[in-house]
C-alpha cells in the first residue's frame, strides 16, 4: 500500500493537531500565530503537493492525478486567502479564537481528500468533514443572531444534502456491487444495461453535491448562510468548498459514470441554465452586497457547469479555468467586502460603497476591476473563463444554453455596473475605515492577475490541460 | 513584411496605456497631478499621433494586403493568435482615432476640472482599445478591444457626464453589450467551424454553408446595427450623446460609431457574401428609416447634441447603404463617409462644446445672435454646418455622392432614400444654425461671451483643414482604399457565382 502518495493531506492533518495543541497554549496574540501556522502548514502541503506522484493508494480509495493537484492547489489558495481575510477581521470583531484557522485547516484536509476520493466512501469522509468544520465556522460569531442561524441553516440542509448522497450511495452499491470508481466504470461501460437503480442513485449523488456548489434549485441555503456568516468565512464558502465539490462532481461524473453521459448531461444542463438565470435575475433587486454575492456565485457556478455538461475535452478545459479565474475574482472582491467598515462596524449595504471612488480611489479601481471581470468584459479574466465554456457549448451544440449563457451574463452585468455605478457616480456617503495592509495586498494581487491574465495565460492553460489530459486522456 | 521595421501597430496600441500608467504613479497635491496629468495624456497622444503619420507616408496603395503586420502566438492550442496589421480599409481609421485623442483632450483641458486624473487615464485607456480594435487582425483579438471600450466609455459618461448620466451609461454599456456578446458567439461558431480565429486565414477559406451564414449574419448584425447605430437600436445614442462630456461625444461619434461600419465592412461582407447579398434589402430598408426618419426627429429637437446625435444616425444610415451596394462608389463612399462623419461630427460636438463651456446650456433657444459676439466662432461652425450638410467642397459632399451613386446602381428609389437624408439635413443644420448663430441677441448674459481662445483655434484648424482638404482633393484619401475595395467586391462576385455555378452542374 503506497500511503506515501497521500503525504500532503497526511502532513496537513497532523499539522492540524500540533497546532490544536499549541493554541490552547494562554497567549495573548494565540489567534494571530496559530493563524500563520495554518498558513504555513497550507504551505507546506502545496510543496508536498508539487513533488506529489501519480497512482492510488488505500485500497483503491485515493487518487493522485494531475486533476486533483490542480484543484488541490487552487483549494489551497482559496483557504490560505480565506484565512488572511480573517486576520483582521476576527481580531476587529472579538472573534480572534485560535479555533478558527485550526477549523478552516481541517475543511481543507477534508476537501483535498475529496478531490482525490475515488471510491464512494472516501467521497463522504471528505465531504464530511468539510461540512462539519463548516457548519461550525458559519455560526462562529455565536452572540449574533444571523451567524447562529446561518449556521443553523446550513447544518439542517447540509445535512439533508448529505443524506441524499448517502442514499444515492446506497443505491448504487446496491445495483452495481461496488463503491470504487475504477470499478464502477468497468462496470457501467455498457450504458444500455446501466440498472435503473445506478441511473437513481447518481441523480441523488449529483443533487447532493449540487448542493454544495449552490446550484439551483439547491441553492435556497446559500444567500441567508452567505449574509448571516462573518464576511471572510463567507469568502471562504464561496471559493474553496464550491472549487472541492466541482472537482468532486467532475470527478464523479467523467470517472464511474462517464458512460452514462447521456443521462447526466440533461440534468446538468438544466442546473446550469437554472442556475445562470436565477443568478441574474435575482441579483438584480438586492441591497445587501453579501447576498448580491450569493447570487453572483451561484450565477458563476451555472457557467462553470456548462463546462461540464458537454463532457467534452474543451467543456472541462473551460471549467476548470473558470473555477480558477473565478477563485481569485472572488478573493479580491471579498478582500474589499472585509475592508467595508465604518466607525468600527461592519457595513454590508450596496450603498456604503457610495463614492469610494473619491475617497479611496486604490480600493474603487481594484473592485471596479473585479466587477467588470465577473461581468465578463474583456480584456479581464472573467472574460477568458466565459469564453472557453461558451466554445465548449458551442461545440457541444447546445446552442440554447450558449445563448442563455450570454444573454444572462448580459443582465448580471447590470447589477456588477450597478457596484461601479455606486462607487463612482454617487456622491460619498462618508469614509470608510482603513484597511489593514493584509487586505490591500490581497486586492492588489488578485486584481494584477486579472488584468494581467490576458497577457500571459500560457502557463495557466497549459496546467489545465494537463488536468484535463488526466482525466479525460 | 513590416514596411517600419518595428512592431509599429503594437507600439501605437500600447503607448497611450503606458501614458496612462504613467498616470496614475503621479503624486502630489491635486492641482499638480491635474496638471502632470493634462500635459503626460497630450504629450502621449501626440507622440502616438506623430508615429501614426509613418502609416500615412510608408502605406502601400497599391495592394489589397494586409501591411505593417505582426504575429506572435497567444492561445496557440485554440489557433489564435496576437495578429495585428492595417490595410487600405483599417489605416485611415487608425489615423482617425489618433488625431481625434490629441484633440480631445486639448477640448477638455478646461472644461474638466473635477477627477482630472482618472478622465485623463480613461481617454488614454480608450485610445489604446480603439487603435488597438482597428489593427485587430484576429477575431478574438477583435473582440476584446471592441467590448473592452464600453469601460473606459461608461466611466467617462457616468463620471463626468451630465444630470441623467447613470441612465445613459448603463444604456450604451448594456445595450452595446447585449449586441456584442451575440456576436461572441458568432465568433465561436466561426472558430469551431475553421479552428481558427485568423481573419487573413479565414478570409481564405471557403464560403460558410448559406444556412451558417444567416445566423451568424444577424449575430454580427445584433453586435455592428447597435454600435453604428441602426433604426430600430439607435435609441441609446441620443442619450449616450447628450449626457456625455464633449469630449466624449466626439470620440462616440467620431470613431465608436464607426466600429459598426467596420464590422460589417471587415466581417460581415467578405466572411458572409452570400448572406449579405440576400439580407441586403433589409439592411436597405432600415437604413432608409433611419435616414427619413431620425432626420425628422433632429428637426424637432431642442437640445443641440441632441439634434447632431440624431444626425448622426442619419448620416451613418447613408454609411449602411452603401455597404451592402457592393459597387466601388457605394463602398468606398461609405468608408469616405464615415471618415468625414468622424471629422465632422466630431467638430460640430466641439462647436457645441465651445458654447456649453460658456454658458452651461445646450438648449437651442438659450442661444441667439452669437454671430454678433462671436463672429470666428460663427465661422468654424458655418464651416462644419455645411461640411455637414454635404455642401461640395467640404468632406461631407463626395462620401454622400459616392453612396447616392453607387445606391442607383442598387436601385434607384434606394439613391432616392438616401438624397432624401440629405435634404432632410439641410433643413435641420440650416436651422439649428439660424436659431443659434443668427437672429437678435435675446439673452444679456450672451454679450458677455469671448470668442474662440488660442487653444480652441489649436483644436478646431486641424479639423477645418481636413474637411477642406477632404471635400476638395478626396482623391488622397479614397487612393488607401480603392485597391482593398475593389479586391472586396472582387471576392464577393466570386462568391456569389459558385453555388450557381454548383447548382448547373448535375
Amino acid at each position: 500500500m503506497n500511503w506515501t502518495l497521500a503525504m500532503p493531506e497526511l502532513v496537513l492533518a497532523c499539522a492540524g493537531l500540533a497546532i490544536l495543541l499549541v493554541g490552547v497554549i494562554p497567549r495573548a496574540n494565540m489567534n494571530q500565530i496559530v493563524s500563520m501556522l495554518v498558513i504555513g502548514a497550507l504551505l507546506l502541503a502545496g510543496v508536498l503537493l508539487l513533488g506529489q506522484e501519480d497512482g492510488i493508494a488505500f485500497g483503491g480509495q485515493y487518487v493522485a492525478d494531475a486533476f486533483g493537484r490542480f484543484m488541490k492547489l487552487l483549494v489551497l489558495v482559496a483557504a490560505a486567502l480565506g484565512l488572511v481575510l480573517a486576520l483582521d477581521f476576527n481580531e476587529r470583531e472579538g472573534l480572534a479564537k485560535f479555533e478558527f484557522p485550526v477549523l478552516l485547516l481541517f475543511a481543507t484536509v477534508g476537501m483535498m481528500i475529496m478531490v482525490s476520493a475515488n471510491d464512494l466512501m472516501s467521497l463522504y469522509l471528505g465531504l464530511e468533514l468539510l461540512s462539519l468544520s463548516l457548519y461550525v465556522v458559519a455560526a462562529f460569531n455565536r452572540d449574533s443572531g444571523r451567524s447562529a442561524e446561518a449556521g443553523l441553516k446550513y447544518f439542517v440542509l447540509g445535512a439533508l444534502a448529505s443524506g441524499l448522497l448517502l442514499y444515492g450511495t446506497t443505491l448504487v452499491y446496491g445495483f452495481a456491487g461496488t463503491t470504487n470508481f475504477t470499478r464502477l466504470a468497468e462496470a457501467l461501460n455498457a450504458p444500455e444495461s446501466a440498472p435503473t437503480g445506478v441511473v437513481l442513485g447518481m441523480v441523488f449523488i449529483v443533487a447532493g453535491l449540487a448542493f454544495k456548489i449552490s446550484a439551483v434549485p439547491f441553492h435556497m441555503w446559500t444567500p441567508d448562510v452567505y449574509e448571516g456568516a462573518p464576511t471572510p468565512v463567507t469568502a471562504f464558502f464561496a471559493s474553496a468548498p464550491k472549487l472541492a465539490a466541482i472537482a468532486l462532481l467532475v470527478r464523479v461524473l467523467m470517472g464511474p459514470f462517464g458512460d452514462l453521459a447521456a443521462q447526466w448531461h440533461q440534468i446538468l444542463v438544466l442546473l446550469s441554465a437554472a442556475s445562470m438565470i436565477l443568478g441574474a435575475f435575482a441579483a438584480i433587486g438586492q441591497r445587501n452586497i453579501k447576498r448580491l454575492m450569493a447570487y453572483s456565485s451561484i450565477g458563476h457556478i451555472g457557467y462553470a457547469m456548462m463546462g461540464i455538461a458537454m463532457h467534452s475535452r474543451v467543456g472541462l478545459h473551460g471549467t476548470l479555468l473558470y473555477m480558477a479565474i473565478y477563485l481569485f475574482m472572488n478573493a479580491g472582491t471579498f478582500a474589499v467586502l472585509v475592508a467595508m467598515r465604518r466607525g468600527g462596524r461592519t457595513v454590508e449595504r450596496i450603498d456604503d460603497l457610495a463614492g469610494v471612488g473619491r475617497t479611496d480611489p486604490a480600493m474603487a479601481f481594484w473592485m471596479a476591476v473585479f466587477m467588470f471581470s465577473m461581468a465578463g468584459i474583456p480584456p479581464l479574466a472573467g472574460f477568458f473563463g466565459k469564453l472557453y465554456v461558451f466554445l465548449a457549448a458551442v461545440q457541444g451544440g447546445v446552442w440554447w444554453l450558449a445563448v442563455i449563457g450570454v444573454l444572462t451574463s448580459v443582465v448580471s452585468a447590470y447589477y456588477y455596473l450597478r457596484i461601479i455605478k455606486v462607487m463612482y457616480f454617487d456622491a460619498p456617503a462618508g469614509a470608510l475605515d482603513a484597511r489593514p495592509a493584509s487586505l490591500s495586498m490581497v486586492m492588489a494581487g488578485a486584481g494584477i492577475l486579472n488584468i494581467l491574465f490576458f497577457l500571459f495565460p500560457a502557463p495557466v492553460l497549459a496546467a489545465v490541460q494537463v488536468a484535463v489530459a488526466a482525466l479525460m486522456g | 513584411m513590416n514596411a517600419a521595421g518595428f512592431p509599429l501597430l503594437s507600439l501605437l496600441t500600447f503607448l497611450p496605456l503606458a501614458g496612462a500608467v504613467f498616470i496614475m504613479s503621479v503624486r502630489g497635491d491635486d492641482a499638480t497631478v491635474a496638471a502632470n496629468a493634462r500635459w503626460t495624456a497630450l504629450w502621449t497622444s501626440l507622440l502616438v499621433f506623430a508615429l501614426s503619420l509613418i502609416l500615412w507616408f510608408r502605406f502601400d496603395t497599391s495592394t489589397a494586403d494586409f501591411q505593417f503586420v505582426e504575429q506572435i502566438d497567444w492561445l496557440p492550442e485554440f489557433g489564435v493568435g496576437y495578429h495585428m496589421g492595417v490595410d487600405g480599409m483599417s489605416v485611415l481609421f487608425v489615423l482617425l482615432s489618433t488625431l481625434l485623442t490629441p484633440l480631445c483632450i486639448l477640448a477638455s483641458w478646461e472644461s474638466v476640472q473635477t477627477r482630472v486624473r482618472d478622465y485623463m487615464i480613461a481617454f488614454l485607456v480608450l485610445e489604446t482599445m480603439m487603435v488597438g480594435m482597428f489593427c485587430a487582425l484576429d477575431f478574438i483579438l477583435f473582440y476584446i478591444f471592441f467590448e473592452a471600450v464600453l469601460i473606459p466609455m461608461f466611466l467617462i459618461i457616468g463620471v463626468w457626464g451630465g444630470p441623467r448620466r447613470v441612465y445613459a451609461a448603463f444604456k450604451f454599456f448594456l445595450y452595446t453589450l447585449l449586441g456584442s456578446v451575440l456576436m461572441l458567439l458568432a465568433i465561436l461558431a466561426i472558430w469551431y467551424r475553421f479552428g481558427t480565429t485568423d481573419i487573413p486565414t479565414l478570409f481564405a477559406q471557403p464560403a460558410l454553408p448559406t444556412s451558417w451564414q444567416a445566423w451568424i449574419f444577424f449575430a454580427f448584425l445584433a453586435s455592428f446595427a447597435v454600435k453604428v447605430p441602426m433604426w430600430p437600436v439607435h435609441t441609446w445614442l441620443p442619450d449616450a450623446h447628450v449626457e456625455a462630456p464633449t469630449a466624449g461625444s466626439v470620440i462616440l461619434a467620431g470613431v465608436l460609431l464607426k466600429m459598426g461600419g467596420y464590422g460589417f465592412l471587415r466581417f460581415s461582407l467578405p466572411l458572409l457574401p452570400n448572406a449579405s447579398a440576400e439580407f441586403a434589402p433589409l439592411i436597405f430598408a432600415l437604413s432608409v428609416i433611419a435616414v427619413v426618419y431620425t432626420s425628422l426627429v433632429a428637426l424637432a429637437q431642442e437640445d443641440m447634441k441632441k439634434l447632431i446625435a440624431y444626425s448622426s444616425v442619419a448620416h451613418m444610415g447613408i454609411v449602411t447603404i452603401g455597404l451592402f451596394t457592393f459597387n466601388q462608389q457605394g463602398l468606398a463612399g461609405s468608408i469616405f463617409q464615415m471618415l468625414s462623419h468622424g471629422v465632422v461630427s466630431g467638430a460640430l460636438f466641439l462647436c457645441v462644446g465651445v458654447l456649453y463651456d460658456r454658458v452651461h446650456s445646450r438648449e437651442i433657444a438659450r442661444y441667439g445672435g452669437v454671430a454678433k459676439i462671436m463672429p470666428s466662432y460663427a465661422l468654424v461652425f458655418m464651416l462644419f454646418t455645411m461640411a455637414s450638410i454635404g455642401l461640395p467642397g467640404t468632406a461631407g459632399f463626395v462620401g454622400e455622392f459616392l453612396v447616392i451613386v453607387g445606391a442607383w446602381h442598387a436601385s434607384p428609389w434606394l439613391a432616392f432614400g438616401a438624397a432624401l437624408g440629405m435634404i432632410l439635413g439641410a433643413c435641420y443644420m440650416l436651422w439649428l444654425y439660424r436659431r443659434v448663430i443668427f437672429g437678435r441677441i435675446t439673452r444679456d448674459d450672451l454679450r458677455a461671451l469671448l470668442d474662440l481662445s488660442p487653444r480652441e483655434y489649436a483644436v478646431f484648424a486641424p479639423l477645418i483643414l481636413l474637411t477642406l482638404w477632404m471635400g476638395v482633393y478626396p482623391q488622397s484619401f479614397l487612393s488607401f482604399f480603392e485597391v482593398s475595395v475593389a479586391a472586396l467586391i472582387q471576392r464577393h462576385e466570386a462568391a456569389l457565382s459558385l453555388p450557381r455555378l454548383a447548382g448547373i452542374a448535375p
